[in-house]
Order: structure tokens, then C-alpha cells, then sequence
């Protein structure tokens, strides 16, 4: 399995030289063909998942949960649970697989931390100014890194979307470079467009390529935070990059949708995606997340209905 | 030129869940004849996908319509015998033919389904009073019992009574607030599926009765084993004890409450029916309140 190799070793070097050859290069990538990009992502639904099939996409789909709490709200009581529950999603059976990751804000890490001690569960913070990334550099950075040396395995970053729509690649291209930085090897870097605000599908081309230049380890979809958040078409549209990204560089990186997803049915299709378009060296929770909180108890349903074959409800997971 | 005769134009009967009229997710039907067998229509023959897309849609329901002043309920039950009123006759066709019964005969049927519908939008707000109240209690306390709806109610429809006994099963479950699907009777459904279209225009919130046809054991047996569902009225399991036995089992697993089929024959659904079937779908909450310390001269109150 191809690791990830500093963003400078790569076979795109001399793109990421100046401001003009980003910019030539990022948009002589190819457009998108919108409508035969949605027609694939629904047909790609249609797969009729069933029995043993099912029940492997169902484990395989709660492992790759990054369990998320993003709100103002947030207690450290409220955070204790969510480790409990990603550590052991449900409780009545021991054979259900513990989530990748729990998902918190940068002062919650440590809280997080140590409620996922001792399991194989990542601890995952949001920083760089989540979720609207209107703050100076310098403010980003040190967010990054509070979070970082309070224990974070993982980033998620959000870029400056204003910069990128105004065309200027480069500011966005640096900043990943030097929150990439910041996180040094402790941390693995998740990069999130907010594709709901980028308008189109050839902007989320365009940003995932200068993301995963700029040494994303993960690109994500959507911070959960607007009306539009992981779709199958844009997720499919990312899963292209990086399978087209690896082809050219040999560096592997990951994707992650967030927001939006609700249902195992739902989840089954992004992995139906994931097989067909980037292949099986993605399905793994190192290469692929669902950025989800309310996903988790429907998975969990769903596997209890295949092991009891009556179907669940809400009563029988927890509330969070 | 000859006059060319005109095509008659067939209804699709189709399901109701969620306030919408969906076909069956499995794309089957079955066919429907009257009493002869003749040909009526073709129905859909739910699954259990079906069933389980039904329970959600009940349980989304649920909140609202609980919650809803039992008044208000009231109204909305009226306005379904309003709404029947004015499609009396389709309905009098409809269970003239599905149980072989003279116009007149069905005529009186569908009346008395009508009048059922505005008995139980009068109990609304008068079961309360009756099964609950202020009860006596050895000590400072005021101690009350209020009735609350069960949650989602699974009813399989009466079998051979196909509209009075549908009714008779489905308004005493809404009028307490509970949200209700319906299996309709497996020979004559078409009564029940065209009640969907009069409930989708009578103020009724979508998801508070969703109509399920097909084979009764077929939709039933997921639905009592359920997870999600509250309670089931076995109604229409009643010509089958096997069946009954095997849903009342399968209930158990998560203390559904169980009405146990009742033996009614056809008469037995015209007759004033009593509370019964809304107490069996009622939860009792009591709760105690201090009344404050008794003072040297006793209470204040």
C-alpha cells in the first residue's frame, strides 16, 4: 500500500513552483461533465447490497465513522459519552467494530484523549478557524497546534474558500502547506473544501488537486455546517482525484464526506463508490471516513436487524 | 359519424404511508374480486419494507399528533365523517361489492361507519375524565392519573367486516393520539385504501394512519416483531389462531401491548362499541404532588 511521501518528492513539483503554473495547471484540468457525473452517482446507488454483503458493508461502515460533536453546546460530559460510544458503538454486542474516530473542537481534544485511552479510536479536532476559516494565519496555526500537542491523531482543516474563489490558489496552497507543518508527523491532515459553497463540480476538481499538492493526507467533502454537505456526486468527483492523483504521483490520499449522511443505506452507496472508483486499496478506515454522528445508530440498527431479523428501534441505541 | 364509447378510466389503488400514496416498494400486486369473483381492481401487495417504511413514518407522526390538545383531535376525527359524507357513494359501491350486500344494506354500513368516526371525535376529550382523574392517597399529596397514548399501534383490520370494522378498529387508536398502521382486510382492501385518500384531505397530519395492503400474516409478522412498534390490535389475525398465537408471541419479545383477536361477527361492529379499545391503547402516568407541610391548623388547601 502506497504511503504518503512528502508533497515535494512528487511527479507535480514544477506545478506548484509559482502562482501562474498553479493557476495554468489547475485549470487545464479537464471540466466536468455535470450531468454525466450525477447519472454515475445515482446509477452506482442502484447496487442491490444484501446478507453477507450487507452485514460486512455495515462493520466495514462503523469503522470508518469519524463520530462527530461540533457544537457550541459542547461539555466534556457530552464528549466522555461519544468516546464510550465510538470505543463500543453498541454495548449489547461485543463483536461490533469501534468507530475510526471521534471528531471534537481543539479544546475538547484533551477531554476526548482520555476518554478513548487504551482502544484503537483516532482523536480528530477541527481547527484552523472551523467552521468558517476567517482568521489571520498565524491564528490558524496556533489553533493547529494547541491541537496538536494536546494529542490530536488527526486535523481537520478548512481552506479559505473566499481566497480560492477569488482565484488566488496560492494563498490557499500555502496555507495548507504551513498548517501541513504545523502538523508535522504527529498528525495526519484532513483538508475540507465546504464543496457546498465552491458552486461548482469544476471548483471541487480544481480544489481537491491543490489540496492533495499541497499534502493533504485526507480531502473531506463539507464541514456540516451549510445547506449542502456530502453528496454522492461530489464524493464521487474526489474519489476521480485521488484515484487520478495516485495514478500520477503514487501518493495515496484519503477521502472523507461529512454531513448529510443519516442512513446505512446512504453509507452503503459512498462505499459502493468508493469500490467502483477509487478500488478496494480505499476501502479501509485509513482511507476513508464518514464524517457522521447521527449515521452511527442507524448503522447500528440496521446490524441488529441482520442479527436478529427484527427490525430495531431508536430504543435500543443510545441518545446523543 | 358513430358515436365512439368512451374508455372508462381505472383507478390505481395505492397504498397510504406518510401522507403519501406510495406503490408497493416491492412493485407487486394482487388482484381484488367481489363476493363472485369478479374482477374489482388490482392492489398492491406490500411488503415488509413497506411495513417497516410505515412504522417510521408513524413514529415521525407520533410527536405531533400526541401532542396535539385532544380537542383540536376531535376536530380532526369530524372532519373525517365530513369528508366521508360527501363521497358516501363511492363508498357504498365499494362495500356493496367487496361483501356482497345490496345497495341499501351497504348504504346503512357506510352510514354507521360515519357515525363512528363522530362518536369517537366526542371521546377525545371526555376518555381522559373517565379513566383518569385525582385519586385518594394516605398522605399530603395531590396524586393524579392521566391516560397518555401508547405510542405507534400496528391494527389488522376485521377481516370480513371491510369499512364499519375498519373503522370501528382505527378511530378509537387515533383518538387517544396514538399514531396507527393499518393492515387492511387481505380479500376486500379497497374500502381502506380509498379511507387513505378521505384521511389525506381531512386535516389528519400524514404519518398518523398509514394504510398497508397484501397477505395479512405476510405484512403482520415483521410488524410484531418490531422493535419500534408499541402495541397491536389483532382484530384481523381472528380466523387464523395460528397466526394470532404466533404474533402474540413475537409481540412479546418487546412488551407490545396486545389486543387479542375479540369473536365479532359482522352485527357485533353496528353495535355502540364501548371504551374498550381506547383503554387498551393507553399508557396511565400518575403523578404525586406535595401539597406543602400541614400547618398546626391542618391543611391550607
Amino acid at each position: 500500500m502506497p504511503t504518503n511521501a512528502p508533497s515535494a518528492a512528487h511527479a507535480l513539483t514544477d506545478v506548484t513552483a509559482s502562482d501562474r503554473t498553479l493557476r495554468r495547471f489547475l485549470h487545464g484540468l479537464p471540466g466536468v461533465d455535470a450531468v454525466g457525473l450525477e447519472a454515475r452517482a445515482a446509477s452506482l446507488g442502484t447496487r442491490s447490497i444484501k446478507t453477507t454483503a450487507k452485514a460486512y458493508a455495515i462493520d466495514l461502515a462503523i469503522s470508518m465513522v469519524d463520530l462527530t460533536t461540533l457544537e457550541g453546546a459542547d461539555t466534556p460530559g457530552k464528549v466522555r459519552a461519544l468516546g464510550a460510544k465510538a470505543v463500543r458503538p453498541d454495548p449489547t454486542d461485543r463483536t461490533a467494530p469501534p468507530t475510526a474516530a471521534v471528531c471534537v473542537y481543539p479544546d475538547m481534544v484533551p477531554v476526548a484523549k482520555e476518554a478513548v485511552a487504551g482502544s484503537t479510536v483516532k482523536v480528530a479536532s477541527v481547527a484552523t478557524a472551523f467552521p468558517a476559516g476567517r482568521a489571520p494565519l498565524s491564528v490558524k496555526l496556533a489553533d493547529v497546534r494547541e491541537a496538536v500537542a494536546a494529542g490530536a491523531d488527526e486535523i481537520d482543516m478548512v481552506i479559505d474558500r473566499g481566497a480560492f474563489l477569488a482565484g488566488d490558489y496560492s494563498k490557499v496552497y500555502d496555507e495548507i502547506t504551513a498548517v501541513k507543518e504545523a502538523c508535522g508527523t504527529a498528525a495526519r491532515l484532513k483538508v475540507i473544501f465546504e464543496t457546498g459553497e465552491l458552486s461548482t463540480y469544476d471548483n471541487i476538481r480544481r480544489a481537491s488537486w491543490l489540496g492533495m499538492l499541497a499534502g493533504a493526507d485526507f480531502i473531506k467533502t463539507s464541514t456540516g455546517k451549510v445547506a449542502v454537505n456530502a453528496t454522492p456526486a461530489n464524493t464521487l468527483l474526489m474519489l476521480e482525484a485521488v484515484r487520478d492523483f495516485r495514478a500520477q504521483t503514487g501518493v495515496q490520499v484519503g477521502v472523507k464526506p461529512a454531513g448529510g449522511i443519516r442512513t446505512s443505506k446512504d453509507a452503503i452507496k459512498f462505499l459502493v463508490l468508493v469500490n467502483e472508483t477509487a478500488g478496494e486499496d480505499w476501502l479501509d478506515n485509513h482511507w476513508f471516513r464518514f464524517g457522521a454522528s447521527s449515521l452511527l445508530n442507524d448503522l447500528l440498527m440496521q446490524r441488529q436487524k441482520l442479527a436478529t431479523g427484527r427490525y430495531s428501534g431508536p430504543d435500543y441505541v443510545t441518545v446523543d | 359519424m358513430s358515436a365512439v364509447e368512451r374508455l372508462s378510466v381505472f383507478k390505481t389503488y395505492k397504498l397510504y404511508v406518510g401522507g403519501k400514496f406510495p406503490r408497493s416498494e416491492s412493485g407487486r400486486v394482487y388482484e381484488v374480486t367481489d363476493k363472485k369473483g369478479n374482477w374489482l381492481a388490482n392492489v398492491p401487495l406490500s411488503s415488509r419494507k413497506d411495513a417497516r417504511d410505515a412504522v417510521v413514518a408513524a413514529r415521525k407522526a407520533f410527536g405531533g399528533w400526541s401532542g396535539a390538545t385532544a380537542y383540536n383531535r376531535g376536530q380532526v376525527l369530524y372532519r373525517v365523517a365530513e369528508m366521508l359524507e360527501g363521497r358516501k357513494e363511492q363508498f357504498v359501491r365499494e362495500v356493496a361489492e367487496s361483501e356482497g350486500l345490496s345497495k341499501p344494506k351497504a348504504a346503512a354500513v357506510v352510514d354507521a361507519a360515519i357515525d363512528r368516526w363522530v362518536w369517537y371525535a366526542g371521546w377525545t376529550d371526555k376518555i381522559a375524565q373517565v379513566v383518569g382523574g385525582g385519586n385518594p392517597v394516605a398522605g399530603p399529596f395531590f396524586n393524579l392519573s392521566s391516560p397518555e397514548p401508547t405510542g405507534v399501534v400496528v391494527v389488522l383490520a376485521p377481516q370480513e367486516s371491510s369499512f364499519l370494522g375498519l373503522v370501528s378498529v382505527i378511530a378509537p387508536v387515533i383518538a387517544t393520539g396514538n399514531t396507527a398502521i393499518v393492515v387492511a382486510s387481505e380479500r376486500a382492501p379497497l374500502p381502506a385504501l380509498s379511507l387513505g385518500e378521505v384521511l389525506a384531505t381531512s386535516d389528519l397530519p400524514g404519518g398518523v394512519v398509514n394504510v398497508l395492503s397484501g397477505r395479512t400474516a405476510e405484512i403482520a409478522t415483521p410488524l410484531a416483531a418490531h422493535q419500534d412498534v408499541n402495541a397491536i390490535d389483532l382484530a384481523g389475525a381472528g380466523t387464523d389462531d395460528g397466526l394470532a398465537k404466533e404474533l402474540e408471541i413475537a409481540a412479546a419479545d418487546n412488551l407490545k401491548r396486545v389486543l387479542r383477536p375479540q369473536p365479532v361477527d359482522g352485527a357485533d361492529w353496528a353495535a355502540t362499541p364501548g371504551t374498550e379499545r381506547m383503554t387498551a391503547f393507553l399508557e396511565t402516568k400518575t403523578v404525586w404532588h406535595p401539597t406543602g407541610a400541614l400547618g398546626a391548623s391542618g391543611s391550607s388547601y
